[in-house]
């Protein structure tokens, strides 16, 4: 848990652009919150390396807390450790699962180069079937894969555990 | 750091410059799929790395930026170097080629960065351990992504396994470059910018695990060691960086400054 008190309140406001059902404290990519005198600072820190979402997370970020009257407020990147998906709280994978996305499983260490891998099935966030396929690792942002359930006949998106 | 304070900042510069280069090349050249890919997935998919590549060669050319101390920006090293300023291998600005070629490309690039970013998690440099640390995790499934259409393609139809051989035997002589070494792999390598785990050698001999095991299940023959092009990491390009450079640096250049 981050320490940040009110502010880290604040920043609940500011959902993901791309995932709107969690907010940005949720995602678990707001890794500090520092407060001296008037200004603060924030760090974040990316989910993917390229993630296009983080320029908007920032001004949104700032543009939140000038609107609860913080006017100095510095949103810094960070690095390390790298974001991983079991940042989430269960809580959030609810929601996710809700919002209609199959929520990440707990990441499994495994070998650095796995060229194939069999793995828990993901779970229909529809129809709660465990009979789906996995049609590719990349879906429609960096954070999600494309997945068929054979149980409702519906593709769907599941977050991918990083 | 303070580890790092008896190196020459030109060696982080330089390695670092290398790393963003690269990653900035390939990342451009895989851009160009999107919107072309041959199903929709996998438009997505090239897209998605893209991103990844392109993600991480901003933090490598802002680390290097830093390191050079000349007050440039990750963006000025992108968008206004000339084209020997550039210290990408020759391998990532080929052209895209037909979809056998961009995965060819693709996975050899990937053999090697899953295993360079792996080690370069314990580099002595904190700015390059922690890029690598998020990066080595996209790396996993770039190859898994890259080495499955390898299978695909080369134990698929008589066609797709043709045009995939022909794209490795075409590539085979750019692949080593990203082994030969030189004075700065040698300096990075002194000062634990690079361990041990990341030089030239080393990294070799894991390329070469990954490639062949592939090469059997996709039923490829592999060729044979002849010539060798070199010349990237000094800033000697093929003839085809420039035209790439043309249309990536197009809008910054004439529009200087610009913000969005």
């Amino acid at each position: 848990m981050i320490a940040g008190g009110d502010i880290l309140d604040l920043l609940r406001e500011v959902k993901d652009p791309e995932v709107p059902a969690l907010d940005v404290v949720e995602l678990g990519i707001v890794r500090a919150v520092t407060r001296s005198g008037a200004s603060v600072r924030v760090d974040i820190t990316p989910t993917y390396s390229g993630c296009p979402a983080l320029k908007t997370i920032q001004d949104d970020i700032i543009a939140t807390l000038a609107s609860h009257g913080y006017s100095e407020v510095e949103v810094t990147t960070v690095y390390f450790p790298a974001w991983t998906t079991d940042w989430l709280s269960a809580e959030a994978k609810e929601k996710l699962r809700a919002y209609g996305i199959a929520p990440p499983h707990t990441v499994v260490a495994e070998p650095l180069v796995m060229l194939e891998r069999a793995r828990k099935a993901v779970q229909c966030p529809f129809c709660g079937s465990s009979s789906t396929e996995e049609k590719s690792e990349f879906g429609s942002t960096a954070c999600k894969a494309i997945h068929f359930c054979n149980g409702c006949h519906q593709p769907f998106d599941s977050f991918k555990s990083l | 750091m303070a580890e790092v304070a008896a190196v020459s900042m030109d060696a982080v510069a330089e390695f670092c410059l290398r790393l963003g280069d690269d990653r900035l090349i390939l990342g451009h050249r895989l851009s160009e799929w999107c919107g072309h890919g041959p199903i929709l997935e996998e438009d997505i998919a090239l897209a998605n790395v893209a991103l990844d590549l392109l993600g991480q060669a901003n933090r490598a050319l802002e680390l290097a930026a830093e390191a050079e101390a000349r007050g440039r920006s990750a963006d000025d090293l992108a968008f206004f170097r000339e084209t020997v300023q550039f210290r990408n291998i020759q391998l990532v600005e080929l052209p895209r080629g037909d979809f056998a070629f961009t995965i060819a490309r693709q996975f050899f690039f990937d053999a090697f960065s899953v295993h360079l970013m792996d080690a370069l998690q314990q580099s002595t440099h904190a700015g390059v351990a922690e890029l690598a640390a998020k990066a080595v995790k996209e790396e996993r499934y770039h190859i898994r992504h890259s080495a499955e259409w390898m299978v695909k393609l080369g134990d698929g139809t008589e066609e797709s396994r043709a045009r995939l051989q022909s794209a490795v035997n075409e590539l085979w002589r750019f692949t080593g470059e990203m082994f030969q070494g030189d004075r700065w792999d040698e300096e990075a390598g002194a000062a634990g910018i690079a361990p041990e785990a990341a030089g030239p050698a080393a990294l070799k001999s894991k390329w070469d695990e990954v490639v062949n095991d592939v090469f059997a299940r996709a039923t490829l023959t592999r060729p044979a060691d002849e010539f060798f092009v070199r010349g990237g990491r000094g800033g000697l390009h093929t003839e085809h960086l420039g035209h790439l450079l043309a249309e990536m640096q197009i809008v910054a250049r004439s529009h200087p400054g610009a913000k969005w």
